[in-house]
C-alpha cells in the first residue's frame, strides 16, 4: 500500500429517492486501518450508502470526507455483489483491467503474485467461464487488491457463494485487506461477526446507523466461536425486530 | 455431436431440398404449366450446365460487389455507431439521418444512383451499403449503450479515461449485437446489388436475369436465382462460422 490509510467520516449524509428519504442525517466515522461491516435488511440503503462513499452517487444532503482531508477520489477500490469479470478476457487480463482503463503500465508480476495468493496461480490463462463462482469471485478479490488502494468498498461480494465457499471466502478477505479501511455490507449476521472489527447496524426507515457490540477475538474469528454465535443471534434479534417495528 | 445427428443435420435439408424439387416438377410436368412460365427443376439443371461460365462470370460480378458492399458499409456503420455512442453531438444529428435512410426504399433510389455512379460495380456496391448500413449501425449501437452499469460503475471506482472504458469495456460488450447485425447485413446485402444490376448494369446475376426475363429464357432466369440464392446461403454461413469463432466468449446455445 502506497498510503496511509484514511478515516472516512460521514457528516450528516442524506439521500432522496424519488422524493422520499432512504436515509438522512447520517454521523459516523469509520474508522482508519479497520475492517468495518455494515449490516441491514434488503432495500434499507446499505448499497446506496456504499455507492455514495464510492463518489458513484451524489447524496441529497450532507457529505463524506476522508480524514486526512484529501479527496477519496483514486483511493477507493469497489468489489460488488456481481463478480463484473470481463468475459471476453483472460482471468489475468480481468487482474490487471484497471491499469489498462488508465493507461497504467501493467505490473504482471504483481498480478500473478496477487493470483497465486488466491490460489489461482495455476488459471492465468483460463476465461471466466471456464472457472467456478468461488473461484471467479477470487479473481475479483485479485483484481481489487491489484488496486491497491487504502480504501476498500464490498457490496455484499459473497452473497452469491455457497456457505463453505463463503467462509473461505472471508478467510481469505480479512487477511489480504489487513490495515486498509473496509466498509465492507452484508446481510448475513455471521458474516459480520466474523469479520468486523466495527460492526453497524442499518435499519429503520429512513434508516438510522447504530453501532453493536463486536465479539471479542481477531478476524476472520472462527465460525463456531461462541462470541461469533451469540453476536449472530443477538444481530438475528436485532433484524427481527427492526422488520416487525 | 454424434454420427447420428451428423446425417440428421446434413440429410434433412437435403430431404428439404428434394420435397421442393419434387413439388416444382410436379406443377411444372403434370400441372400443364407452360415452359416459359415456369420449366421444370431438370432443364433449369441443364441450363445451369450448359451455361455454366456465364452463370459463373455473372456470380463473380454480383459476389465482388456484395462483399465490397458489406466491408465498406461494416467499416462506415461501425464507425457512426462508435461516434454516436462517444459523443451526443454526432448522435443527435446523424439519428434522424440513419433512420431517414432506412425510410427511402432503396429500389426507388436505384435509378439515381446507376445514374450518379454509373454502369459499372460502383453503384451497386453503394446500393449494397445502403442495404446493409441500418441493420450494422442500429445494432452496434444499441450494443454500445447497453454495457451493463456495474461495469461502468467499475470503471470509473479504477479511474479510467472515457475513451478507454469504450475501446476496452463497452466494444468489446457490444460485439455479439455487432454480429447479429453483421448476419442480417450478410444475407440481405445480395438484394441490393442484384436491384442496382437490375435497373442498369453489364453483367452480374441480377443483369443475366433481367436479360433472360426479358427473351422468356425462363430457365436461365431460374438458374441465376438458384446461383444467387446458394451463393448468399454460402456466404451467411462464412459469416456466421467466422463469427462463432471471434466471439469465442459468447454462449451459443443453439447449436446441436
Amino acid at each position: 500500500m502506497t498510503q496511509a490509510p484514511p478515516a472516512i467520516r460521514l457528516e450528516g449524509l442524506g439521500l432522496s429517492y424519488a422524493g422520499s428519504p432512504v436515509f438522512e442525517g447520517l454521523d459516523f466515522t469509520f474508522p482508519a486501518g479497520t475492517f468495518s461491516v455494515l449490516l441491514g435488511p434488503s432495500g434499507v440503503g446499505k448499497t446506496s450508502l456504499l455507492r455514495s462513499i464510492a463518489l458513484l452517487d451524489r447524496p441529497t444532503a450532507g457529505r463524506v470526507v476522508a480524514d486526512d482531508a484529501m479527496s477519496l477520489a483514486g483511493r477507493v477500490a469497489w468489489m460488488g455483489q456481481q463478480d463484473l469479470l470481463l468475459p471476453w478476457a483472460r482471468v489475468i487480463d480481468n487482474v490487471t483491467m484497471g491499469a489498462r482503463l488508465r493507461g497504467a503500465p501493467i505490473a504482471r508480476d504483481r498480478a500473478e503474485a496477487l493470483l497465486r495468493r488466491v490460489g489461482l496461480g495455476d488459471r492465468l490463462e483460463a476465461l471466466p467461464s471456464e472457472l467456478s463462482g468461488g473461484m471467479r469471485q477470487r479473481v475479483a478479490l485479485a483484481r481489487t487488491l491489484y488496486e491497491d488502494r487504502p480504501v476498500v468498498l464490498m457490496d455484499e461480494p459473497f452473497s452469491a457463494l455457497d456457505s463453505v465457499t463463503r467462509a473461505r471466502m472471508q478467510d481469505l478477505a480479512a487477511d489480504m485487506l489487513r490495515d486498509r479501511t473496509v466498509v465492507l455490507i452484508t446481510h448475513d449476521p455471521l458474516e459480520a461477526c466474523r469479520l468486523g472489527q466495527v460492526i453497524l447496524l442499518l435499519a429503520g426507515s429512513p434508516a438510522r446507523l447504530s453501532p453493536v457490540p463486536t465479539p471479542d477475538g481477531a478476524t476472520p474469528r472462527p465460525a463456531d466461536d461462541p462470541g461469533v454465535l451469540r453476536g449472530q443471534g443477538h444481530l438475528m434479534r436485532r433484524l427481527l425486530d427492526g422488520i416487525a417495528a | 455431436m454424434t454420427a447420428r445427428r451428423v446425417v440428421a443435420r446434413t440429410v434433412r435439408p437435403l430431404v428439404t431440398l428434394a420435397g421442393l424439387a419434387a413439388l416444382w416438377w410436379g406443377i411444372a410436368r403434370l400441372g400443364g404449366v407452360p415452359p416459359y412460365l415456369l420449366p421444370s427443376p431438370d432443364a433449369v439443371m441443364r441450363t445451369m450446365w450448359m451455361q455454366r461460365g456465364l452463370l459463373a462470370d455473372a456470380a463473380g460480378t454480383t459476389l465482388l460487389e456484395t462483399v465490397l458492399g458489406l466491408g465498406l458499409g461494416m467499416l462506415g456503420g461501425a464507425a457512426l455507431a462508435l461516434a454516436m455512442t462517444a459523443s451526443g453531438v454526432v448522435r443527435r444529428w446523424m439519428m434522424p439521418l440513419v433512420l431517414f435512410s432506412q425510410a427511402v426504399p432503396v429500389f426507388a433510389l436505384a435509378p439515381l444512383l446507376v445514374l450518379w455512379f454509373g454502369f459499372g460495380i460502383a453503384s451497386k456496391v453503394v446500393m449494397a451499403v445502403l442495404v446493409i448500413f441500418f441493420p450494422i449501425t442500429s445494432s452496434f449501437f444499441d450494443g454500445l449503450r447497453r454495457t451493463p452499469p456495474d461495469w461502468l460503475d467499475l470503471a470509473r471506482t479504477m479511474g479510467a479515461a472515457p475513451w478507454r472504458v469504450l475501446v476496452y469495456v463497452r466494444l468489446p460488450a457490444a460485439l455479439p449485437a455487432f454480429g447479429s447485425g453483421l448476419r442480417v447485413a450478410t444475407a440481405i446485402a445480395p438484394i441490393g446489388a442484384v436491384v442496382g444490376e437490375w435497373v442498369g448494369a453489364s453483367s452480374g446475376l441480377g443483369f443475366l436475369m433481367q436479360t433472360a426475363n426479358t427473351r422468356f429464357e425462363t430457365d436461365l432466369m431460374f438458374a441465376a436465382l438458384l446461383v444467387l440464392a446458394t451463393m448468399t446461403v454460402l456466404l451467411w454461413w462464412g459469416v456466421d462460422r467466422l463469427l462463432a469463432r471471434l466471439l469465442y466468449w459468447v454462449p451459443d446455445s443453439v447449436v446441436d
